[in-house]
């Protein structure tokens, strides 16, 4: 019994245990309320679905274990997406090369980069607080991105985009492969570089970060910049998936984004939260959503239930917490 | 109050149990205090003070057994709001008060709250408050919001919204930890004012001098046990330190002469406008040079010019014989200089993350391996120092806060000695570590001097550099106005010309 607390307690099952449970808790619900759930089609259509928040979730993580936001994730994704579509169209529509929209690509990322850049300068420098600064860049880019298209879409491109969309390897969807590989580098710049190391800490205390040795500044400019060209990811796959871009695009995703990293373990004041839970945890929502789909509910009650899960989850953790310490004296 | 102020016990405690998560805080402990005497509660951090102050107030409920007799009346258990109205009050450290309310609301503050009342009678509150100043002696202007006092006169405030209602017993948690020298002799005469109206006063502090000088009776705590209860006449300090440490201690000048080593750092004419001024030095290896003076000396500042975060306005700074000028903390660790922050809680080590992270943040560049961390020479490296200081750790895992204050410390020293550092700056090593690990700490400082480090020792205790520092320097106002060798002048002339 004690080994397998100890196990318990070791950090990454600890880490998995709250995503881990609520995926179980998904997977068993639907397979006994639908015999069509554990089935090809559930997963392609969770498989096609999570990217465009998996990646837009990722773009909020960074930010938030150094305490901090990125309210601009899906505008910046917007932006980003919206270059890729002006080059495209610039230079033949329908007829460019791949080589028009390989710079398409990397112009993208830099705009992305830099959206990022300027609110991770910002925020380093003022020390505003970034829900306000980030709140800005939101305003800003929604505001530019609004006027620069009239509101309207931006579509025509090359068929050899609709693949990065619509397509799959292997089996697996596009999208999905995307997605995955940027977790596995979420996962290993977080756990195995000195700017993961650094965001942890600056979560924390960014002053006793810096009193360290740790340029906090720089790291702080790193991780927005990273948050912005992993949201230009985001914008490139929802402009191959809708086949066009337009201001808006994934915009009900924000808040959900946030809730997606609380939900896998995120700790909301910084310092603490790993990609792979979060992976977990926004499959747990997919399939959540998928499944009632296939029940036949309608899409706003997925939504609704989403709420419900996360507030089952913050009292399952408090509950976990509670029974294991057994009224743990004051915890200051 | 009438009550008797004999021999009887206003309260007492017997046969104390509590465990917490497998360990026994408390054991068979007994405590007890007469009304109208100051009885001091002894202990290191870690001994069982606060958890039986908190048994005594109700907030932890005792092992079965236990027997808690006050006033005449046998509990078994007390719970806080039985306590509070039978005017068993705590003054905790933190003072937990309200710093944008009045002195007034903060006095009156359980009055009001605890009778329910629905509209607030302000008069009503002020009359409170004032009658409880009136019974320290004081006189606020009970109108003005906290936060315009200082820490002193908040102090009082606390005290004073403990007398409010009924008060029998009122502990006190290390009060005088954050006042000045004539701040606490006022506290101490309030307290004595406090005892002299019948009220029993239990005094927790580190301070012994305090401790000797205000209480008439001690009761020592050690590992959770009960050492013994001791009248204070006669006591010593350094009978106190070994009847809570279960250690002698022989403290013996260490100073020596390091003439014929190399000089690692030569500081001539430093200034910073307003906080130091011509400053000049010159350290050799295996010296270890103490700086000590009040607070506000300009130390703290002088040690984060040495350390790359702030920039002299003029004079220069030689390490190993070359100039250097630091663009930022990171230049000066990169160069050998390593700085122990005075505020270990919030800048010297990150509390809520691991022992093994905290260990390694100085240090990132020698642990990595093709570019990425490497768990495995993170582990080496935090095992070699939690080995060579002998750290006392659970799991390198655990969030440091989890570890005593002289445990942080040893950490902490580790830390910066991982950078392989010439120069060590110490500021106030021993802030918040016990008397007994402060020994071991300070063993810990001599080994690296002995070693050949280049060390710099700040403290405002001014015995602390006198028996562990080659010379000392005394600062004030921003200038070296004294420089002493503790092998020609005793620490009776340098504690006059520091304090007096």
């Amino acid at each position: 019994m004690s080994a397998l607390l100890q196990r318990l307690n070791a950090p990454f099952v600890r880490d998995m245990a709250g995503p881990g449970f609520a995926f179980l808790a998904v997977l068993i619900a639907f397979s006994l309320a639908s015999p069509q759930f554990l089935s090809g089609a559930t997963f392609g259509s969770v498989a096609f679905q999570l990217p465009e928040l998996g990646l837009l979730t990722l773009a909020m993580l960074m930010p938030i274990i150094t305490g901090g936001f990125n309210l601009a994730v899906t505008f910046t994704a917007n932006l980003s997406g919206l270059t890729v579509a002006w080059i495209l169209r610039a230079n033949g529509g329908v007829d460019a090369s791949p080589m028009v929209f390989a710079i398409a690509v990397v112009a993208a990322i830099g705009v992305g980069a830099l959206a990022g850049f300027i609110m991770g300068l910002v925020i380093a420098f003022t020390r505003a607080h970034p829900i306000l600064v980030s709140l800005s860049m939101m305003i800003f880019l929604r505001g530019l991105g609004e006027f620069l298209t009239r509101g309207g879409d931006v579509s025509g491109f090359p068929d050899f985009v609709h693949p990065i969309g619509h397509g799959s390897i292997l089996g697996i969807p596009v999208p999905m492969l995307v997605f995955i590989l940027c977790v596995i580098a979420w996962h290993v710049v977080l756990t195995r570089s000195r700017l993961g190391f650094s965001t942890y800490m600056i979560g924390s205390n960014i002053e006793a970060t810096r009193y360290s040795g740790i340029n906090t500044r720089r790291v702080v400019i790193l991780v927005y910049t990273l948050s912005g060209v992993m949201c230009a990811i985001a914008g490139i796959i929802m402009m191959a998936r809708f086949n066009s871009v337009r201001v808006g695009h994934g915009e009900s995703y924000l808040l959900i984004t946030v809730l997606a990293c609380f939900l896998g373990g995120v700790h909301p004041d910084g310092g603490f939260g790993k990609a792979l839970p979060v992976f977990v945890a926004l499959i747990d929502l997919q399939m959540l959503s998928s499944g009632l789909n296939i029940l036949g509910a309608n899409q706003h009650l997925a939504t609704a239930v989403w709420g419900l899960l996360l507030i089952t989850v913050m009292i399952c953790r408090w509950l976990v917490l509670h029974v294991r310490f057994n009224l743990a004296p004051d915890r200051r | 109050m009438d009550q008797p102020a004999g021999d009887k016990p206003l309260l007492a405690l017997r046969n104390i149990n509590i465990t917490f998560g497998g360990v026994r805080a408390l054991r068979d402990v007994s405590f007890e205090v007469r009304a109208g005497e100051v009885h001091c509660l002894a202990g290191e951090n870690g001994s069982g003070k606060s958890t039986l102050i908190k048994i005594i107030t109700g907030v932890y409920r005792p092992a079965d057994g236990a027997e808690i007799e006050f006033d005449g009346k046998r509990y078994s258990h007390m719970s806080p709001v039985f306590a509070h109205a039978r005017g068993i009050k705590v003054i905790w450290q933190d003072l937990a008060l309200f710093s944008e309310m009045s002195v007034a609301e903060n006095i009156a503050f359980s009055e009001v709250v605890g009778r329910g009342v629905r509209l607030v009678d302000y008069a009503r509150i002020r009359s409170i408050a004032l009658d409880a100043l009136a019974r320290l002696g004081v006189s606020l202007d009970v109108d003005l919001p906290l936060k315009q006092f200082a820490i002193a006169q908040r102090q009082i405030v606390a005290i004073a919204r403990a007398l409010v209602g009924e008060a029998r017993v009122v502990f006190m948690d290390e009060p005088t930890a954050s006042l000045t020298q004539s701040e606490t002799d006022n506290l101490l005469a309030i307290v004595r004012n406090l005892a002299a109206s019948g009220v029993a006063v239990v005094f927790v502090s580190h301070r012994l001098a305090e401790v000797l000088e205000i209480s008439s009776r001690l009761t020592v705590l050690r590992d959770g046990r009960l050492v013994g209860v001791y009248p204070t006449a006669g006591m010593t300090q350094s009978r106190i330190t070994e009847l809570m440490t279960g250690r002698t201690f022989d403290a013996k000048v260490r100073a020596a002469s390091r003439d014929d080593r190399r000089v690692v750092v030569e500081v001539d004419k430093l200034t910073r406008p307003g906080q130091f001024s011509d400053v000049s030095f010159t350290l050799r290896e295996g010296e270890t040079l103490g700086i000590t003076g009040l607070l506000g000396a300009g130390r703290t500042e002088l040690a984060m010019t040495l350390f790359g975060m702030l920039k002299p306005a003029s004079g220069t700074v030689r390490l190993d014989g070359r100039p250097v000028h630091f663009s930022s903390n990171r230049a000066a660790i990169d160069a050998g200089i390593a700085y122990l922050s005075e505020d270990r809680l919030s800048l010297g080590l990150i509390q809520a993350q691991s022992i093994a992270d905290n260990l390694v943040i100085a240090s990132l560049r020698k642990i990595l391996s093709g570019g990425l961390l490497s768990p495995g020479r993170k582990r080496d490296l935090v095992d070699r120092w939690v080995t060579d200081l002998g750290v006392k750790i659970g799991r390198p895992e655990d969030a440091i806060s989890t570890l005593s204050g002289g445990n942080q410390q040893r950490v902490a020293i580790a830390k910066w000695l991982a950078t392989e550092p010439r120069l060590l700056i110490l500021d106030a090593p021993t802030v918040g570590v016990d008397v007994g690990a402060r020994a071991g700490i300070f063993d810990i400082v001599a080994q690296l001097a002995d070693s050949g480090l280049a060390i710099i020792l700040i403290s405002d205790e001014v015995p602390e550099v006198y028996f562990n520092a080659d010379r000392i320097l005394h600062m004030a106002q921003g200038r070296i106005v004294g420089s002493y060798d503790p092998r020609t002048y005793s620490l009776h002339d340098i504690e006059a010309a520091v304090y007096g």
